[in-house]
């Protein structure tokens, strides 16, 4: 474990981290010096505390310390999901006019053996990786071939699982003289007609628009530290507070957190991460999330196409909660 | 004295530092010019000397393409519930409040049932001096509506978009605005009636990325700034000063954006003509 220590810690993990590094060097101990009963009882001793900590940190995190943990640089991206949950996954490049987008990737694999559709932002790694993926900001032709790549799941009745994790779309220059807003608007109308399942999930961050474009989905799932919204708490500082500082107050008004979009009636399902989040251990929050898939594709798969639009337009009606006067009830005015 | 006084600085709020309307004259920004504002008025609220548009109010926008005495406004009194009880320096209720005063409309955006040219046609525009022309749930809905009942009689539908995008005070609820509309509209494509969608200064953020974009149609006002991140965004991204007529509705089009840019005295006659070669 000790050696596997690239890993990144974030001011509230502190605690914990040294915590299990001292556990670690007393188990090495025991392990060397051979395993005397006193150290045995201080690692269940320090084994529990570990535990107790995590629980304690972790029960009352603040809505800007679920940002940073949806942030981790250890958190598990897209192609962490697929290459755990699919098998015979190949990646499809390219929008077919422009260029290949690598911020959004996409591409067929199976699910349980079942072919389906996936989609995803995707961050990198390593400050080459993030710049090649544009720290997982997609642009026009990123959109552009997720649509490409949608249709021609519906054309072959295939369903679309869509990874979201992304701070926002790509705003540059570029972006913007091959028509970004076209493209993010294009996909939101297409996807509210796919007439084939679409499940989307929130892996990190659900950044405004740029998110939403793969997000228009008969089931909204959430990772439990992830956070979806209108707008990145840091931009929301930046205008309302004219400071981009101001992040951590920003996200407490914003209600951005994957809990505050679940009680806000968003979200279809949480799936708990593994304790202390995803980034520490991958495979378990995977496994949660391959059986929140496997329920909601069930679910999903006996509806036929009509339904299944029929579905997504139901769950988006609704949304957007308003007050109306009752003389608007009555049966609007002949023309 | 000179024959004409300088105006005080304005203390309206920087959207609509274009015009100066205090006094008799006021200065165009587009060309300093100092001129005659009843002519500015008279003139559609665009500089007599050099074409640059000024802000219209929503209901001036919609009386001036409708046949006179056609709009039947829908969808009146529709009010945000705050489901999020959002506050900055402010209430988002008491931002609600002073919007509606300073504005005298109730939200962000009027829609109804008007002709033009003697054909019926489901239309609503945005208010810019309402909170920035910001989507939440009431415009949200309101949009929604258009569509649906352009669906429902089987008529085309029109919306003239200002908007500096989803409204922040309503959050992901705002975001979703983005989803219902495009929905509905995509329900409004099988009724094979057109729909036009007019760019007006500014229009970017969520409301450019949903149905403004989604137009057969794409039309813009001269000159407005249109896109997906507003300039001030794009420049501290790659920090860099932008180059001069960036997202402009010249540069729109010139990059195969939208399909023309139209003036105000002529937005009328154009729609006309668009809903009678399609609809």
């Amino acid at each position: 474990m000790k050696g596997s220590m690239a890993t990144y810690a974030l001011d509230f993990e502190k605690p914990l981290l040294e915590l299990e590094q001292k556990l670690v060097e007393l188990k090495r101990h025991a392990a060397t010096e051979g395993g005397a009963d006193a150290l045995d009882s201080e690692i269940r001793r320090l084994e529990k505390r570990c535990t107790r900590l995590q629980q304690e940190i972790f029960a009352e995190l603040s809505r800007w310390q679920v940002v940073q943990l949806s942030r981790h640089p250890n958190r598990p991206y897209t192609l962490d999901y697929v290459q755990r949950l699919f098998t015979d996954f190949i990646e499809l490049h390219g929008d077919r006019s422009f260029a290949d987008d690598a911020a959004l990737i996409g591409g067929l694999a199976r699910f349980d053996g079942e072919p389906v559709l996936l989609l995803g932002q995707q961050k990198g790694r390593s400050t080459k990786e993030n710049i090649l993926r544009s720290f997982g900001m997609p642009r026009p032709e990123g959109y552009r071939k997720a649509l490409r790549l949608m249709k021609l799941a519906e054309r072959f009745d295939r369903p679309v699982i869509a990874f979201i994790d992304t701070p926002g779309a790509y705003p540059g220059i570029d972006a913007e003289e091959r028509g970004q807003a076209e493209a993010i608007a294009v996909c939101l109308e297409e996807m509210a007609a796919l007439t084939v399942p679409v499940i989307s999930v929130v892996i990190g961050e659900g950044g405004s628009g740029g998110a939403l474009a793969i997000g228009v989905c008969n089931r909204l799932l959430m990772l439990q530290y992830s956070w979806y919204s209108v707008i990145s708490p840091e931009s929301c500082a930046a205008i309302l507070y004219r400071d981009a500082s101001k992040g951590e107050r920003a996200a407490e008004a914003l209600k951005l957190t994957a809990r505050d979009a679940y009680q806000l009636g968003i979200v279809d399902q949480l799936v708990d991460e593994a304790p202390g989040g995803a980034h520490r251990d991958p495979d378990l929050t995977a496994k949660n999330l391959g059986a929140a898939l496997r329920q909601h594709l069930r679910e999903l798969r006996p509806l036929g196409p009509k339904s299944i639009v029929e579905d997504r337009y139901a769950k988006f009606r609704k949304l957007g909660p308003v007050t109306e006067p009752a003389r608007n009830a009555a049966p609007s005015a002949r023309d | 004295m000179a024959w004409y006084h300088r105006v005080p600085a304005p203390k309206l709020p920087s959207e609509q530092r274009k015009s100066r309307m205090e006094g008799l004259w006021i200065r165009c920004d587009g060309c300093g010019e100092i001129i005659y504002k009843a002519d500015v008025e008279k003139n559609l609220e665009v500089c007599p000397k050099c074409d640059e548009h000024f802000p219209l109010p929503v209901r001036r926008r919609l009386e001036l393409v409708l046949d006179p005495g056609s709009f039947e406004e829908h969808d009146i009194g529709l009010e945000s519930t705050d489901p999020l009880q959002f506050a900055d320096s402010r209430k988002y209720k008491e931002r609600l409040k002073a919007s509606q005063k300073s504005s005298g409309e109730g939200e962000a955006f009027v829609s109804g049932i008007g002709r033009i040219a003697g054909r019926e046609v489901s239309l609503g525009a945005f208010e810019f001096n309402f909170m920035g022309g910001s989507m939440g749930s009431v415009v949200g809905e309101k949009v929604t509506r258009i569509f649906e009942r352009a669906t429902e009689r089987r008529i085309p539908s029109i919306i003239f978009s200002a908007s500096g995008g989803a409204r922040m005070q309503e959050a992901i609820f705002s975001l979703m605005q983005m989803a219902k509309s495009s929905a509905a509209l995509a329900r409004f494509r099988a009724v094979k009636k057109p729909y036009i969608s007019v760019l007006l200064d500014p229009t970017t953020g969520g409301v450019a990325a949903s149905f403004a974009f989604q137009g057969d149609v794409i039309l813009a006002e001269p000159k407005a700034l249109i896109g997906f991140a507003g300039p001030r965004v794009i420049e501290q991204t790659i920090r860099q000063k932008l180059p001069e007529g960036f997202q402009r509705s010249e540069f729109l089009l010139e990059h195969g954006m939208i399909d023309a840019i139209v003036h105000r005295k002529e937005m009328r006659e154009r729609l006309a003509q668009l809903l009678g070669l399609l609809a």
